[in-house]
């Protein structure tokens, strides 16, 4: 059957209809957990295992604040294998290309099926030919909070790594030797969770401050080493040096001084690529130029972010997870550098969320379509090689949302009829800005109307897919499996597409 | 009129497909110094591919072609059968050089039945700053760039920021340019990473009276294009100026407490006439 974005869903399943939809339920939570013994101190993982009684087709969750610097998910994974356990479902919040020890549990059936918002690597590669025996399902950051709180992804055992624990059982990720700043996107996992365990390398005495409160910590087990903080750098610290992204950034910052998005007290969050940093760059200039003070910015925090704050560009950062290690010696120094919660960042169920709050964000696209309906799940062949992670909960939040992306990529257009698959449902996304012109969602005629007196050209969105076929010609369709792998689930639950295994003609 | 021109070597494809989308007044396509020996024919073909094929050329195509004196001349000129190409800029330019090179575009232009081609030339030999004069002169000449890093080379002295040792150069390619009603243009700035640096180097191109630059990567044209654009105050203080000299019709008047004659005027005239076709009003 067709959902509301012309998707055919599986009978029996959740459709997404429209991404207001949610507005028409109200909230389900279950009860937060209640602990029933004071906080214990395992020897090894093995004991957890043991003494937690962890066993087939159970749900384990993990965290990504340690990107690919994490060995608590490839710790955990060896466990799995040598005990034989089977059926599992991992729910980790995301997949990255060094949790290689989570590949053969997958051959092997130890995993079956998998919930998660962002998959990149071999596990992807492997998943996308089909080798989980279950489904995947692919979520959004605060859906996934939403899906926790709600018992919709019920947790069995979660396993958060914590930089530093005391004896009380509290955490934070401010301090340690793999200090890695803010852990938002495990508080719904450490709340909801039928047991948790937090996994330290630093274990200290008293906690004067935490973000992991130990009330809900079941057990801590101390290990050498969660992993290695440096792994968790994402984005860059460089300005595009890239001609095209920089011709991007600055159409980009024009379009946002011409709407007036940027004056005092404006929010603002942007991916963290080379061309979002050029963007976050010029939005500074003319902020310096014109003293503008912005309430805040938000999202995965960088060190151009953590500058603005320094400058007192910005009055506040709210943070759901650091990018970089500037990011994290910030959040550990400034007060104004805050921490939030997924669920506080992008559960449509959290009236005041951060998400609602933001003026305007920056994202970006691997395929957008001429309805606007953005993939930043899988590529042109249909391999997996990301996901939503927060793009669909502030696309939907945010007042403007826009994409910025060159037409072509690789000599393959972003611009499509209809994109693979769909991340983020068109609705959401007001303006796509490439180096050959700017599109605006026709369901915003405001934008529109306001840009009519601007020397800024609108292109109608099916003109700029002229303009990229004239370049590269009209791809031929991808081929599509018959098969379905999983599902991509919006923030409000319903299933807004299909995953597909890789066809055939396409294996690598 | 230009304000900024960068150069993209014949051989990089990447960068020929993106040509329209720069933020420059004109393009460069090089056959010459960025493009090895080995390279030339390639980066002529993608070039002249480029012109057939593109529906979106960018505001204006220049050609560097190789020196007169080279085997390459006569196939780099060919590419004049586009006819997509607005200028033609001519290296190692003097006197003999620009003979030779008018003499085969006249062929050219008559056994194909061209319009005549507009030339700017490369002054980047020491001799070509004593002939500058007789560069400008000619018809087919339009602009006149200065070379700095070759002429320095033959100079045998080092670069530096300040740039006092390209003065006379400057001033050369300057003066020769303006008294021919033809655009000095000023050699490119080298180091991409140091904006501080180009900044400073374009203020003072400016101000000895260089009109464009050349850039030699697209992170510097906002830059360039900055300073070489009339100021939003010098355009509202020429409009205004030139609105009351039409309500007054007079040949001095005093504007803002100042005595104004037909030179102000003319700076005016020109400061509007750069914001109008730059789009800056």
């Amino acid at each position: 059957m067709l959902n509301g974005v012309k998707r055919d869903i599986p009978k029996n399943l959740p459709r997404f209809i429209s991404s207001d939809d949610f507005l028409n339920k109200s909230r389900r939570l279950i009860e937060k957990k209640k602990k029933q013994s004071k906080t214990v101190f395992f020897n090894s993982y093995d004991e957890v295992f043991d003494k937690l009684k962890i066993k087939d087709k159970q749900t384990l969750s993990f965290h990504h604040h340690l990107r690919n610097g994490d060995k608590v998910i490839q710790d955990v994974s060896k466990i799995i294998k040598k005990l034989g356990l089977k059926d599992l479902h991992f729910a980790p919040s995301s997949i990255f290309p060094s949790y290689t020890n989570m590949i053969d549990l997958i051959f092997n059936g130890n995993i079956t099926n998998i919930h998660t918002n962002y998959l990149n690597g071999e596990v992807a590669k492997i998943i996308s030919e089909g080798k989980l025996k279950g489904k995947l399902v692919m979520n959004t950051h605060g859906g996934r909070a939403r899906a926790i709180e709600s018992g919709d992804l019920g947790i069995d055992v979660a396993f958060i790594a914590c930089p530093t624990v005391d004896k009380f059982g509290n955490g934070t990720g401010a301090i340690g030797k793999n200090a890695c700043g803010t852990l938002g996107y495990c508080i719904s996992d450490l709340e909801y969770a039928k047991k948790v365990v937090l996994v330290t390398d630093n274990l200290v005495g008293k906690l004067d401050s935490y973000q992991l409160n130990g009330e809900y910590v079941d057990g801590v087990l101390v290990v050498d080493s969660i992993g290695e903080a440096k792994g968790i750098v994402s984005g860059t610290t460089e300005i595009t040096k890239d001609p095209v992204g920089l011709k991007i950034a600055k159409d980009c910052s024009s379009l946002l001084y011409e709407l007036d998005l940027i004056k005092n007290n404006f929010s603002m969050q942007t991916g963290a690529g080379k061309t979002s940093l050029a963007v976050v760059n010029y939005v500074k200039d003319i902020m310096k130029k014109q003293n503008i003070i912005g309430e805040f910015a938000s999202g995965g925090i960088t060190k151009s972010y953590v500058d603005m704050l320094e400058e007192g560009l910005f009055k506040k950062l709210y943070d759901v997870q650091c990018f970089d290690l500037d990011a994290v010696k910030s959040f550990r120094k400034n007060k104004n550098h805050i921490a939030m919660s997924a669920s506080e960042y992008g559960n449509p169920f959290v009236k005041n969320s951060i998400a609602n709050k933001l003026d305007f964000v920056i994202l970006g696209a691997t395929e957008i379509d001429i309805d606007f309906n953005v993939n930043v799940t899988t590529d042109s062949i249909g391999y997996i090689i990301g996901g939503s992670g927060g793009h669909a909960d502030i696309a939907k939040g945010a007042k403007v949302t826009i994409i910025i992306s060159p037409l072509i990529k690789s000599r393959i257009p972003i611009i499509k009829e209809k994109v693979n698959t769909i991340t983020t449902p068109g609705e959401d996304i007001d303006i796509l800005i490439t180096e050959r012109g700017i599109a605006i969602n026709p369901k915003r005629k405001d934008l529109i109307e306001k840009l009519k007196t601007t020397k800024i050209k609108i292109y109608d969105i099916k003109e700029l897919l002229e303009k990229t076929h004239n370049l590269t010609g009209v791809p031929s369709k991808i081929k599509v499996s018959d098969d379905i792998i999983g599902y991509v689930e919006y923030r409000d639950g319903t299933y807004i597409d299909v995953l597909r295994e890789v066809h055939n003609d396409y294996i690598r | 009129m230009f304000r900024s021109l960068l150069f993209v070597p014949g051989n990089n494809p990447s960068m020929l497909q993106n040509a329209d989308i720069f933020m420059c007044d004109a393009i460069i396509f090089d056959l010459e110094d960025s493009v090895n020996l080995d390279e030339k024919d390639n980066a002529r073909n993608l070039v002249e591919t480029y012109l057939l094929t593109t529906k979106e050329l960018p505001k204006a195509v220049i050609l560097r072609i190789n020196p007169v004196n080279s085997e390459l001349i006569n196939d780099d000129l060919k590419l004049l059968e586009t006819r997509r190409i607005d200028y033609v800029l001519l290296p190692k330019a003097n006197k003999i050089s620009l003979f030779v090179l008018d003499k085969i575009l006249n062929d050219l232009e008559n056994k194909f039945e061209l319009k005549q081609t507009k030339v700017i030339c490369l002054v980047e030999e020491a001799k070509a700053i004593i002939e500058v004069y007789d560069l400008a002169i000619h018809e087919r000449v339009r602009g006149l760039l200065l070379g700095a890093e070759d002429l320095t080379s033959e100079l045998e002295i080092n670069r530096t920021i300040s740039g006092e040792e390209i003065l006379y150069a400057r001033s050369k390619v300057i003066y020769a340019a303006i008294s021919n009603k033809i655009i000095p243009i000023d050699t490119p700035f080298t180091d991409i990473n140091d904006t501080e640096g180009l900044i400073k180097d374009c203020k003072k191109a400016l101000n000895l009276g260089m009109k464009a630059k050349t850039a030699i990567h697209p992170s510097q044209l906002e830059t360039i294009n900055d300073i070489f654009s009339p100021s939003k105050e010098a355009i509202e203080w020429a409009k205004a100026l030139l609105a009351k000299a039409k309500t007054l019709n007079k040949g001095a008047f005093q504007f803002e407490g100042k005595m104004i004659d037909r030179p102000i005027i003319e700076k005016a005239k020109k400061i509007i006439e750069k914001a109008k076709l730059f789009d800056l009003m």
